[in-house]
């Protein structure tokens, strides 16, 4: 059966019509350089210009703070890396979480094998990073930090207003990884006062291989990529025209639309996990059920594992995801589930459940009617269930 | 990840799980890179493998191959059941993806447990 039921949300989204419509022009028609000289160019910077605004006013910042690259990942690379290179005069020790994206937590193992330092903060059992923590950790070394807005796994959202402060009160410069976060709740850069912001295009409805690093106007970091003098010299290339409108006119919907979306979202997201609950023994919720991404629901049921429990659902037409080993390729469950202590095992049967603005009611009701069969065939086969 | 089909049906339909209360002999084995464990019941009968059922904890491969060595045991002499490989199990079902191969093994090794353990308590 075809994928008729998408829970992938926090992997990615399909682009808005909305915004495929107004990046169509810049393939054919206007595919002229930025750059260049001609009227032709000059709308295709304007394009590029207009794009930068709305994708500032997403997170109210000033649109020369704007940097676009290739996505969350570039984005996550430049702010660490590009602050690291910038500022090793200074110091050479970063903190980070232990449940950080990859893009962060092999940034900073790359940048441990060149002489720099790393500090992975533990996170509690609903996977929130201690203040305090950061606090006892900083040195007169440190000189970034970089923890994620929301967890892409659990949904859970860290205190990073607190964070910020502490890390400030040593004049020390705060990253934040908002890819989970940004166009599904407000991002306000002013108010949370970090230094730099990461987002992607693809988790808001946007084109894939596309980004935003936010960068507060003091701040100065060293580029990744040199060349043509691209975004003020700190990400050269030509500019992905069509990806940049397309992103931009993502950010404008998500900006208008993302409150309607929560009031939609929200209670189906707890209808989920009530029902769940209430239909399958023997299930853990994974992260704050408080402080948590209104779309996300994360979950561990107990004694079967995440990619078989995918794989039975990929045939009735669900897509889900998993933070189990055997789903992963690379043999160890997600390194999320095991920070916030979870067993091997419970990692191994954890399944995340991701909403987005395509799914209805009915699609809750039909994972609802169908999750229960999959867990007790899974079970039924299972050493753990049956000799319990 | 793409599974072939056999693998699927395998994975989806099989009725080779559950457990042989009276068993002649029990394979107990994990997989220790990811933590999945596979259990293997037999009866044997005039040196034949009469019945045998697996218990798997694990992925689509791992059920599967835990059904399919099932299937290529059953109604064999004891003594060529215990010279299965997890490449002929492989095979069977047309093939595992290579991040998937060592899923295989555990089927390989229950089985072979399985039989050892009826050796060691018909000796
Ligand atoms: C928290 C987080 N950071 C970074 C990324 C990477 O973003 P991108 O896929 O745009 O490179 C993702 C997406 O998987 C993410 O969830
Ligand atoms: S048994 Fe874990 S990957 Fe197959």
């Amino acid at each position: 059966m075809e994928t008729k039921y998408y829970f992938d949300y926090n992997a990615t989204t399909p682009t808005d019509p909305r915004v495929v419509e107004e990046m169509n022009k810049f393939f054919i028609e206007n595919f002229h350089n930025p750059s260049s000289f001609y009227r032709k160019a000059g709308e295709a910077n304007f394009a590029v210009q207009k794009a930068r605004e709305r994708l500032a006013e997403l997170i109210n910042a000033g649109s020369s703070e704007i940097i676009f690259t290739s996505g969350g990942t570039e984005s996550d690379n430049l702010a660490v890396q590009g602050t690291a290179y910038k500022l090793k005069e200074k110091g050479n020790h970063i903190i980070t979480s232990r449940i950080e994206h990859p893009a962060v937590l092999k940034t900073c193992k790359h940048l441990e094998k060149n002489g720099f330092q790393v500090t992975y903060l533990p996170v509690d059992r609903y996977g929130f990073v201690d203040p305090e923590d950061l606090k006892k950790n900083i040195t007169d070394a440190t000189i970034l930090v970089s923890i994620m807005h929301a967890n892409n796994e659990t949904g859970t959202l860290q205190p990073i207003k607190e964070l910020v402060k502490i890390a400030h009160h040593k004049g020390i410069y705060f990253h934040t990884d908002a890819v989970q976060s940004t166009g599904k709740i407000p991002v306000d850069v002013r108010d949370l006062d970090v230094d730099l912001l990461s987002f992607s295009s693809h988790k808001i409805y946007g084109p894939k291989g596309m980004g935003v690093l936010y960068k507060k106007k003091t701040i100065k970091i060293t580029p990744l990529l040199f060349g043509g003098g691209h975004e003020k010299g700190l990400r050269a290339g030509t500019e992905n025209v069509h990806g940049i409108v397309g992103m931009g006119k993502a950010a404008e919907i998500a900006r208008l639309e993302m409150a309607e979306e929560k009031k939609k979202l929200r209670p189906l997201r707890d209808r989920l996990q009530k029902e769940i609950l209430e239909k399958i023994p023997e299930v853990i919720i994974n992260g704050d059920t408080g402080k948590r991404l209104f779309n996300t629901l994360n979950l561990s049921v107990k004694y079967i594992e995440g990619e078989a429990m995918l794989a039975m659902l990929d045939q009735q037409g669900f897509a889900l995801s998993s933070g189990s080993a055997c789903s992963s390729g690379s043999l160890d469950p997600s390194h999320v589930l095991l920070a916030i202590g979870l067993k091997h095992e419970e990692a191994h049967g954890s399944l995340r459940i991701s909403l987005g603005k395509y799914n209805s009611r009915e699609d809750v009701e039909k994972l609802i009617e169908v999750l229960p069969a999959v867990v007790e065939r899974l079970r039924n086969v299972s050493p753990f269930w049956q000799n319990k | 990840m793409m599974y072939t089909k056999k693998v699927m049906e395998h994975f989806q339909n099989s009725q080779n799980y559950g457990k042989i209360e009276d068993a002649d002999g029990i394979g107990k084995v994990g997989n220790s890179r990811c933590g999945d464990v596979m259990w293997i019941y037999i009866k044997v009968k005039d040196g034949k493998i009469a019945d045998a059922k697996y218990e798997t904890f694990g992925c689509v491969a791992a059920i599967a191959t835990s059904s399919m060595a099932i299937d290529m045991i059953k109604g064999k002499p004891v003594d060529q059941a215990l010279s299965i490989t997890n490449k002929a199990v492989a095979e069977a079902l047309d093939g595992l993806p290579p991040e998937k191969m060592h899923c295989s093994v555990l089927a390989e090794e229950g089985i072979k447990s399985a039989i050892e353990d009826y050796q060691q308590k018909n000796k």
